[in-house]
């Protein structure tokens, strides 16, 4: 072998993982605690759970500290580099599986348990004995229980959202060319406005939970079109929480001059986690909104 | 060759070495400190969902309530499904993954060494909790490993919060586990590694990997709707709300059915390295056992319904996933052939790993049989939730994936302990774990087609006999796993040195690293011939 080989950067030990695995610890018995005692009240889980997060905080910025350091000081070689993009990309086709899930669930509820309650196919008998003035329709503003609700149009804020999303799309992207052809300028001010529009939609995001709920009698338990329609559109919204924050670190990462034109891992890995945030927006605008 | 390594591993003598102590094993990040650390966590699971299973044959060893109140045994029936699921088979084939890919392909350790460390420390912390829910006040999880709704939302009790929490992280475990195999194997491989000149257990391995990282979220999801719907007032699982309990079933399977190939395929990658070593010969047919794998775990995903045939699906589905899963039974069919195939005319000796590997062909192929009976949908309609189908996934998980896992633990741990295990133990193991093997699991096959229930801790007295017997074929495997721990033990402590190639048919990048395999292999990439 002739070619030149660089060695393939191991790291010598490391306290961030189990310091990781007790944060996971915490958040996970103060989470089930923390949901056990709202029903029966009292107890400690909250708190475990925040202290939970702030171990897993603490555990990111000792982490990705290390991960710097060592990518600043040359340690990683390009193998090393493509070792994280190809990480990074199984991770966004795990969240891809994650929503694939609750899209399954909304599928399901449209095509098959509504319907079906509603008499389709040979589920006549289900309707007379069950409920038989239930009808069947899309968005499910009457559940067979007898709950009701009204539908969230896509007109207004869904719609602003959308282009917001959109757009932010198109300015990572330009950040990016930024970033890539060396122009500091277009790659600050491109991913500032980023930043600024993930903030924005957030904004109107909880602008349109708390007109659901106040206005619309539109909840997470308002049967069916409302668990779907919360848990999508609310899980989307924790994915536009943290692209956003990943990019604000990216974002002081780059006032200090961090990335290099062809050296930016972290850069990409962001930009990408936005784009997949996005086309789950696209998803969910045209098949929570929209149809 | 070998002659490179040792120069390599002079110059880096002196520093990178394990420091001793706890701290050793809490930051690691090698990969064969963490894979010994997955190994070991899975046969103490191994050990505690055995114990478990005891509670149970204990109490069905006679027909009537004995010993435990039936709330408490479907507490054991579940946990010791989810423990030994998730605890002690994907947990160990991790481990395998860990200690043996890397040195198979000539990488000089896992792609992203932290985070595998971190993959596994999350384990333990899952495990207390499931564990710790059985006792508390309530108690745990009492609705079967497969936690169907309504049984898990409106009936279950209030430690289901836990159990989803735990089921969360160690599903994230896995996923990052997986993720780690995969770029490991797309990234690492040294020089001229081709992805056709791989051994088997790295294919197999890719593939499980990529079926985990599929799955994983599914299920991540299903537990979460199972939280909402218990405790924030959704009806994902509740017609009064417009959903269905049956969709809770789709779920689950969508995740569950690719779950039990995550949990075979690697098993078929370890039995395709041990039977060509102890035959003497290459493996028979080697594409075409990359291409059963890969089509395998392609069409695991559209079979997850014959898990469903009583359900009430429209004819179109009852037939679509019977025919599906019918489809399954063809590439499989293709391995257990070259398996024979290979052995054919073979020089054949029969080594311990290899005794376990032909119990393996035997024995999961009966449990691919009953499958296939399972997979009738007519004939499931009788068959469905009896003891049958507990025959039929123990034949291939027991006999399949813990076999499997016992004969790689036999085939490499010379070359990671540097020391031969005793023979004679290891042959007592062998055919105590056999025979009581099959005294605990074939009337099993009797039982449930004359209509024994399972999940339930009283029957009608004719089922009596074959339930004594099926309870001391349970007792008698379970202790003899003891043997198992203690030759382990023994051969960790002991000194029998073994040559780097511990066995002379043996094929394979491994066995060019002197035993036990120094604590850094690979820094610089071997050459493929
Ligand atoms: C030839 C291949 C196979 C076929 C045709 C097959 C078919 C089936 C069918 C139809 C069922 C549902 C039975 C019922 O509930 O009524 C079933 C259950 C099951 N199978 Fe298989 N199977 C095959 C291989 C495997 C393998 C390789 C594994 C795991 C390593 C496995 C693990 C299971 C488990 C765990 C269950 C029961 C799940 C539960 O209800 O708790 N099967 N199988
Ligand atoms: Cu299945």
């Amino acid at each position: 072998m002739t070619q030149e080989y660089q060695k393939y950067y191991v790291p010598e030990q490391s306290p961030w993982p189990i310091v990781g695995a007790v944060g996971m610890f915490l958040i996970a018995f103060g989470a089930g605690s923390f949901v056990k005692e709202l029903s029966s009240g009292g107890g400690y889980g909250g708190y475990l759970l925040l202290a939970g997060m702030s171990v897993i905080i603490f555990m990111l910025v000792g982490w990705f500290n290390n991960v710097i350091n060592e990518s600043m000081s040359g340690l990683y070689s390009p193998q090393m580099d493509r070792s994280f993009r190809q990480g990074m990309s199984w991770f966004i086709f795990s969240e891809v599986m994650f929503f694939g899930a609750f899209f399954g669930a909304l599928f399901y509820a449209r095509m098959f348990s509504v319907p079906w309650l509603g008499g389709a196919d040979n589920n006549v008998m289900t309707n007379a004995v069950l409920w038989p003035d239930f009808q069947a329709i899309w968005p499910l503003v009457k559940t067979p229980g007898g709950g009701e609700t009204t539908a969230m149009g896509w007109q207004g804020l869904p719609l602003y959202n959308t282009l917001i999303l959109l757009t932010s799309s198109v300015t990572i992207h330009f950040a990016h060319t930024g970033l890539e052809q060396n122009k500091r300028k277009q790659l600050i001010g491109f991913l500032g406005v980023t930043i600024l529009l993930g903030c924005i939609f957030l904004f109107l995001q909880a602008e349109e939970y708390i007109h659901a709920y106040t206005e619309m009698d539109l909840r997470l338990d308002s049967g069916i079109y409302g668990n779907t329609f919360f848990l999508l559109t609310g899980f989307h919204g924790l994915h536009v929480t943290l692209g956003t924050l990943i990019l604000f670190i990216v974002f002081l990462r780059v006032l200090k001059g961090h990335f290099q034109p062809d050296n930016h891992f972290a850069f990409q890995a962001a930009s990408w986690y936005w784009h997949f945030v996005d086309v789950v927006w696209l998803c969910l605008f045209v098949f929570v909104y929209i149809f | 060759m070998s002659k490179v390594i040792e120069q390599d591993h002079h110059e880096h003598h002196d520093h990178h070495h394990p420091s001793g102590g706890i701290k050793r094993w809490l930051y690691t990040t090698n990969h064969k400190d963490i894979g010994t650390l997955y190994l070991w966590f899975a046969f103490i699971m191994f050990l505690i969902g055995g114990c478990m299973a005891l509670v149970i044959r204990a109490e069905l060893f006679q027909p009537g309530l004995q010993i435990v109140d039936p709330d408490f045994f479907n507490q054991m029936t579940t946990v010791h499904g989810l423990i030994m699921v998730f605890g002690a088979v994907m947990p160990a084939f991790t481990g395998l993954a860990n200690w043996m890919v890397p040195m198979m392909i000539g990488a000089p350790d896992m792609a992203l060494p932290r985070m595998n460390n971190w993959s596994f420390w999350i384990l333990p912390f899952a495990f207390f909790i499931l564990l710790m829910s059985l006792f508390m006040e309530g108690g745990g999880p009492n609705f079967g490993w497969t936690f169907y709704a309504p049984l898990s939302t409106t009936y279950s009790n209030d430690s289901t919060a836990l159990f989803v929490f735990s089921v969360h992280i160690m599903g994230m475990s896995s996923i990052m586990g997986a993720i780690n195999v995969i770029v490991t194997i797309f990234n690492l491989r040294a020089p001229g590694m081709t992805l056709m000149k791989m051994p088997l257990f790295v294919w197999t391995w890719l593939i499980t990997a990529f079926l985990l990282i599929a799955v994983m979220p599914v299920l991540a999801g299903a537990v979460t709707m199972v939280l909402t719907d218990k405790y924030f007032g959704t009806s994902f699982f509740n017609a009064a709300g417009g959903g269905d309990p049956v969709m809770f079933q789709h779920i689950f399977w969508f995740f569950g059915h690719p779950e039990v190939y995550i949990m075979i395929l690697p098993a078929f990658g370890i039995v395709s390295t041990i039977v060509p070593t102890f035959s003497r010969k290459r493996l028979f047919g080697y594409s075409s056992m990359v291409y059963a794998t890969a089509s395998i775990a392609l069409l695991s995903f559209v079979v997850w319904a014959h898990h469903m045939f009583t359900t009430g699906m429209p004819l179109f589905g009852e037939l679509f996933f019977m025919y599906c899963t019918m489809l399954i039974s063809v590439p499989t069919g293709v391995k257990v052939f070259n398996w024979v195939a290979t052995m054919w005319r073979g020089a054949m000796t029969f080594e311990i790993p290899m005794m376990f590997s032909i119990a393996f062909i035997i024995l999961f192929t009966i449990g691919g049989f009953s499958g296939l009976m399972l997979a009738i949908t007519p004939a499931d309609f009788q068959y469905h939730d009896t003891y049958f189908v507990v025959a039929h996934f123990h034949y291939v998980l027991v006999t399949g994936a813990i076999f499997s896992i016992i004969a790689a633990v036999y085939y490499w741990l010379p070359k990671w302990t540097g020391n031969m295990y005793d023979e004679g133990l290891a042959k007592l193991h062998f055919w105590c774990s056999l025979i009581s093997v099959n005294v605990l699991f074939f009337p099993m096959h009797f039982v449930g087609l004359a209509g024994m229930p399972r999940r339930i801790p009283d029957y009608a007295i004719q089922f009596a006999d074959f339930n004594a017997l099926i309870s001391v074929g349970a007792f008698a495997f379970g202790f003899s796993q003891l043997i198992f721990l203690y030759l382990l033990i023994k051969c960790i402590r002991e000194n029998h040195q073994v040559p780097a190639k511990v066995w002379e048919g043996a094929d394979g990048l491994e066995w060019e690293v002197p035993s036990p395999a120094p604590y850094h292999t690979f820094e610089k990439p071997p050459l493929i011939r």
